[in-house]
Parts: C-alpha cells; structure tokens; sequence
C-alpha cells in the first residue's frame, strides 16, 4: 500500500494562524492552530509582531503533519491564504522587520492620505486599483512607515528593505529567508495593496508615484495558482503552489469558480464577493473591484466585493462591552424569546459605514428606544443589522450585476446563528445556502494549492465536494420586509447625520 | 443506611462555610473552619474549583462560592450554544455518513434538536432545529433516556405512544432497550416513529461526565440497516466516534 497523499492549506488570519491538511475528497484530516497577540500602541492602532507570527507557523506546520502522521513527502502542495492588507517591511539581510506589522484594521494611515489625494485623485485612484481611497490598504501604510523615518526610506530606496504582505512576508521565510528566499506575491493579494493596476495586474507606475513606494522594494506579482517555490523551513521539501487571500480563498473554497458565483462569510467582519468572470465590473454602486483568483495561463477572474466592518464584532461588543450576553450564541436565545425588533434599531457605525456608503465620519446609533424595550428586542436588533447591512451590500451588487443573485451561499462563525440567518434569507427575499464545514477559507487554498500540485484534475472535480449543510428560504410578506427596510435606511441617515 | 462518604461531607462542610462568609477566605482560615489538614482541604478545594463550584481569585488565591453553584438547578445548556460548540462535528458526521445528521438535548418531556445538518443529495430538505422528538421512539431520544436522569425521570408513568408498528410501547421492553444502549454506549430505532426510518445516536458528555445531549444521523432503513434489519457496524462506528470527539471537545476526559 502507498502511502496516502494529502494537500495543506497555511491560514495566517487576523487572530490566528492555522495548518489544515486535506485529502482527495476534499476532507479535513488535520488541523493545528495558535493565536498570536494583538498590539494596540495607540487609540485606532493595530499591529502585529511578524517575527512572532513565524514562530508559530514553525509550529503549527509540522503539528498539522504530525497529527496525519504524515511526512512532508506525502503533502503534494501547500496553499498559502492570509489577511488581506496588513504590510510588513523587512530588511533583506538581516530578515528582521523594521517595524511591526500595521494591521488592516489600523486607521494611522489616515494622516498620509489627503497627501496622496492630492498627488492623484479618488477617482483616478479607483480606475486604476478599483479600490476606495481609504486606510485599509497597504499602499498609504507604507507612505506612512516611509514618511515616518527618512533613513527607512533611503533604505527602502536602496533596495536593502522589502515589502509584502503577510503571504510574501511567509513565502520569503518558508523558502529560505536571508538565504534565498523568494520575494514573491499572487495578484489576489496585490490587488489589496492598492499599487497594482486592475488592467495589467502588475506595479502602476502612477500608483506608485501616489503612494511614495519604491519599486525596488515590491515583490513578483504571481498567479493565484502557480510555483511559488519549495520549503526549506520548518520542513523541507512541499512545494508551495497557490497563494491567495483569505476571502478570495473562502469563495474559492465555496467553489465559486465562475462569473455569477458570490458567497457571503459573517465573521468579524461581513464580506461578500462576487465573481465577475475575466472582465473587471467597475462598481457604480460603492463595491470594490478585485481579483477572484488566476491560474497560470489562464486570464484571471474578477471579482466585486462589499465588506461589512461590523458584524460579529457587534454581537462581541455587547459581550464584553455592555455585558448583556455571556456568550455569542445567547444572542440568539435572547432575540427568540421576543417575536420583533419592539421598534428598535442598531446601526453599528463605529468606524464610519463602509460599502456601499463610505461615510467615514458616521458614528453608531440606537434609535426607536422607549420603556417598552428590553434586552431581548436590542439583541434582534443586534442581528437585524447585520442583515441590513447584507441586504445594502446584495442591493448595491445586482445594480452592478448583469443578474441578480439567486441564492447566497454563507460561511464564518456567525453562520451557527440560525436566527440571523432565517432574517437574512427573509430581508433578501432568496434562499441562504450554507455548505458543510464551514472551514472554507482553508479549504480554498488547500483547494488551488491541489489544482496547482495536479493533486485534482480540474474544478469540476472540486465543484462536486460542494455539500449543502442547511438552506434557510425566505418567508417573511414583502409588505413587511418592504416596510422594515425603510426604518432602517432611516436610522442608517442618522448615523450618517450624526456624524456630519 | 448509615454509611457515608467523607470527601462529600467535608466538600458540603467547606461550601456551607463558604456561603455564610461574604468575603473570600484564605485556604488557612478555611481549613480551620472545617477542622482539616491544609493539603487536604486544598485537594478539595482544587475539586470544587474544577467543578464550577468554587472560585478562586488568581491574585490572591482566596476562595469563594462560585457562579457555578449560585445556577445550579436553573441553568441548562443553551441549545445555541450547543449548536456553536459543535456544529464543525456534526457537520463531519453527516459528511462522512452521507445521511442527515443532528444533535439534540433534552427539554420538557423530549428531545429538542439543537443542529440539523442535511443528508447528501438534492432536492428540497426541511431544517428542523427547535423540533421535539418522541424519546421512546427515537435514537436520540432513547439516548438522553438511557443516560440523562432528568429524561429518564420524565418517561416514568407517562404512555409510550404508539407511531408506528415497530414502536416500543411496552414498558419492560423499552427497559431492556435503555439497558442495551447503556451497555453498548449507542442506542438505535428503526421503523419505530416512521415506518422507513432508521436512527443511530450515541451520548455527549461534559466535563463532569454528565450527558448533555445526543449526536446521531437518520436515514432510509435500506441504508443505515444491514441484510438482518441492524444498523450497520461502520455507521454506528462513526457516530460514536463523533460523539467522543464532540465529549472531548466539551472537556469530557481532560486531566484536571
Ligand atoms: N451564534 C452566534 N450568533 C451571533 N454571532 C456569533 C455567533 N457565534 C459567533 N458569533 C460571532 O462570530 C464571530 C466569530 O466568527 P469567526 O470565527 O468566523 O470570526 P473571524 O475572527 O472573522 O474568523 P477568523 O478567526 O477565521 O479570521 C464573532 O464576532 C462572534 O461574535
């Protein structure tokens, strides 16, 4: 008997990193995860320590391996996927970061962006990289490092530091580090940086003018499915063959291939894309334009995307900050125990609305609160918003679209929530579809890492490994959902009023 | 009977302390309220801890009756946070099973399902999380019988409804059902609340050992039985499996 085959997916998220194996059916055999810490040296700053993030995936790899019992020589590819965005810079000699790693989340950059404004326009910006001129990506966080310290970026000019994001920053240690390591990218992730040009998914020029970037310090842009190079450490010898970026993986992993596929995941954050095929859809609607995903040879496949900023963070907030739950899931066993929202709305604006508002400056509110409100009816309204929010998200999306979706297919932790589900299906007026095992991001790198090591034929094979778990169909009188909508457009001017 | 265990007794000694005093107490002060050796009233003291009834404060060390106790007897576990804490398992068992799977608990007088996960295949399949199934005539429900004393208690002197042929409406039958499932540590029902339906289910324990609820899959008697009429050895094999990982996961069998 030969020894079984397996793939690996490498999930560096915003919390934690973890190490799946998978086999031929598409199941997850293995698992290893670790948290790493959050640094918060300033009200609106998030940053990572990358050296710490390596340390765990030093051991997180080999445990995956070791709870399979399997040997490197048995993993045919590593996938890597990751958070989007966050930046490290890096001296190449040393291999030791100049700075710690600025989070996605992290808001400084918005000192360095009326500057770059004013070098290029939001809207020349947004034709070129399809993305908002806002301080989630990585393009303004490295102006800012690099404004910050002359001798950074004479440094960074010289060509003795380097950038990434945290795929590049993993790549470059798993093959080798100082001693060779490859510096190198996939265009899901470069798409984020906000310094790739959406036409010819390579550097612009112009953008990198904007941004003060110097190009000596940018890596390869590769295909999402391609040869990234082989490990050297933590154990030699897997090829890593896809890179991709964790929510492009999720609708990967949902086996959204082809244009009109779209998945939402609820997790912290709310994120839903849209695969738009091997033209770029430029959003008239507020979405973002980005890459879905490219294979070597292939032309690559775009997406639109509407994030959410606060969904499950809500349902934490009112944990840990108002202590009206003990636990997440309560949430939903206090909004069962109420038939309405008893008039009252929660918009969670606590650092602006994003897609497709962009209002930066609204602040959350509560509104329609009188005696009658209790506990229970805050927690619907709690749900209610992240429903909403989908609802303006999906809105914005069939305005762009060629089609309107005919279902959503769901993934993230807040899936566990039936209630919110049913008010999602119920506020969009199509079905809601979750798959199994909601794991998808993994699944999605383990997913193209098997298509780039020949580990499965082609997507189709992949496409049949998609199992519904649970389908939710909306039942909810159009004259109620209409009338809903309505009180809560109204609270979202509000929120937008207040902070004007 | 007048035979007692002592550990008990000195553990019900040391929490009656502890609820008459409204500040934390030093484990000295404790020991000598109880009139016991330092090391062994810490061995005690570590127990409750463990068990939810004691708190410890980590700066200080001192003791105080904890939330665990304060709930005793109101709180049950949330059916969604039950759903939370297991969904990835019993969404493998249906993925490894190809049949739908659920995990239930008990709740007034039956077995409310927590989770449902859809069998393999298309076509239209209603979510039934919320749903009470019969105790008697179901795997689930004869697991929570057979291992949780509250369920147990609620079947006593109530009928047993008849759903289909095959259902056990004998009491004395049903007995030797739940003694079956107690030996095997699995329990099974076919053709007993619909007559093309066949159930396997198994228990999940918390940390204390307790059963919280039952994970199980359901499926045309044709697929889950073999040539006898018996559930088939894999499957069963499987849903137990995944009950002891959903046990471990819930901290059944971790070391103190
Ligand atoms: N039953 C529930 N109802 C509502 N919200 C929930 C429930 N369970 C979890 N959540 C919320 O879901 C979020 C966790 O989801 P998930 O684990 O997917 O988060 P994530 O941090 O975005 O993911 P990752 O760690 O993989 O990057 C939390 O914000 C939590 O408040």
């Amino acid at each position: 008997m030969t020894a079984p085959q397996y793939v690996a997916a490498l999930d560096q998220g915003t919390t934690s990193t973890r190490c799946m194996l998978f086999d031929r059916e598409g199941r997850m055999v293995s698992l290893a995860q670790r948290e790493h810490h959050q640094h918060y040296p300033r009200a609106g700053w998030v940053e990572h320590d990358p050296m710490e993030i390596w340390d765990i995936v030093c051991q997180v790899v080999p445990e995956a391996l070791a709870d399979a019992g399997a040997s490197p020589s048995q993993v045919v590819g590593l996938g890597i996927t990751n958070q989007r965005e966050t930046t490290v810079v890096w001296d190449r000699h040393t291999g030791r970061p100049v700075h710690n790693a600025i989070v996605w989340q992290d808001t400084r950059s918005s000192s360095v962006l009326p500057a770059v404004a004013a070098e290029m326009t939001e809207a020349d910006i947004q034709a070129r990289c399809g993305l908002p001129l806002v301080t989630y990506f990585s393009g303004p966080k490295v102006r800012w490092l690099l404004d910050s310290s002359p001798s950074l970026r004479e440094r960074a000019e010289r060509g003795d530091l380097l950038f990434g994001t945290m795929d590049t920053w993993l790549v470059w240690n798993l093959t080798g580090g100082v001693a060779g390591g490859a510096h190198v990218t996939d265009v899901t992730n470069a798409s984020r940086t906000m310094l790739m040009d959406l036409g010819t998914l390579d550097w612009g020029p112009e953008l990198l003018a904007a941004m003060r970037v110097p190009r000596a310090m940018l890596p390869e842009i590769r295909p999402t499915v391609s040869s990234f190079g082989t490990t050297v450490s933590p154990v030699e010898g897997i090829s890593l063959t896809a890179v991709i970026g964790d929510q492009q993986a999720s609708l990967f992993g949902q086996a959204g291939f082809d244009r009109g596929d779209a998945k939402c995941t609820f997790g912290t954050g709310g994120f839903l894309l849209l695969n738009t095929g091997p033209t770029p859809v430029r959003s008239q609607h507020g979405l973002i334009t980005t890459v879905a995903h490219a294979m070597e040879g292939e032309s690559a496949a775009y997406a639109l995307e509407g994030s959410i900023a606060v969904a499950g963070s809500l349902v934490q907030w009112f944990r840990d900050s108002l202590g009206l739950i003990r636990s997440a899931a309560e949430i939903e066993t206090q909004a069962l125990t109420v038939p309405d929202n008893g008039g009252c709305y929660v918009v969670p604006a606590f650092t602006g609305l994003y897609a497709p508002h962009w209002e930066p400056d609204a602040r959350g509110v509560i509104v329609g609160l009188t005696s009658y409100v209790t506990k229970a009816h805050l927690c619907r309204a709690v749900l209610e918003a992240t429903a909403w929010q989908t609802r303006e998200v999906i809105d914005a999306m069939n305005a762009d679209a060629a089609a309107p979706l005919e279902r959503l297919a769901v993934d993230g932790g807040m899936t566990a929530d039936n209630l919110l589900m049913q008010m999602i299906a119920d506020f969009l007026d199509i079905p809601v579809v979750r798959p199994m095992v909601a794991e998808t991001v993994s699944r999605g790198a383990a997913y193209a890492a098997g298509l780039g090591a020949g580990y499965w034929p082609d997507r189709e094979v992949l496409r049949r490994h998609w199992r519904r778990a649970a389908e939710w169909r909306p039942t909810m009188s159009a004259n109620v959902r209409d009338d809903e909508y309505q009180r809560w457009r109204r609270a979202v001017e509000l929120a937008i009023g207040w902070g004007a | 009977m007048s035979r007692t265990v002592q550990s008990v007794e000195r553990a019900a000694a040391l929490l009656r302390v502890l609820s008459a005093e409204s500040e934390p107490m030093a484990l000295g002060q404790l020991a000598a309220a109880v009139g016991l050796a330092k090391p062994t009233a810490h061995g005690l003291l570590r127990t409750l801890v463990e068990a939810g009834f004691v708190d410890q404060e980590p700066t200080t060390g001192r003791y105080q009756v904890g939330s665990g106790l304060l709930h005793l007897g109101s709180v049950s576990l949330d059916l969604n946070e039950l759903r939370s804490e297991t969904l990835n398992w019993v969404d493998t068992l249906a993925a490894r099973t190809g049949e739908e799977a659920r995990i239930a608990a008990y709740r007034d007088g039956a077995a409310v399902v927590a989770h449902h996960v859809f069998r393999a295949g298309p076509g239209t399949q209603e979510m039934d999380t919320g749903r009470a199934l019969p105790l008697h005539a179901t795997a689930l429900g004869k697991v929570l019988v057979a291992f949780d004393p509250g369920a147990a208690r609620s079947v006593v002197g109530q009928p047993l409804d008849r759903l289909t042929f095959r259902t056990i409406t004998d009491r004395s039958e049903l007995l030797r059902a739940l003694a079956d499932a107690r030996d095997t540590g699995w329990a099974s029902a076919v053709s007993e609340s619909r007559p093309e339906l066949a159930g396997i289910a198994a228990p999940v324990r918390d940390r204390g050992g307790y059963v919280v609820a039952a994970v199980g899959i359901a499926g045309p008697v044709l697929r889950l039985c073999d040539a006898r009429g018996l559930p088939r050895a894999d499957l069963v094999e499987q849903v137990v499996g995944v009950s002891r990982s959903i046990s471990r996961a819930l901290g059944h069998g971790r070391a103190a």
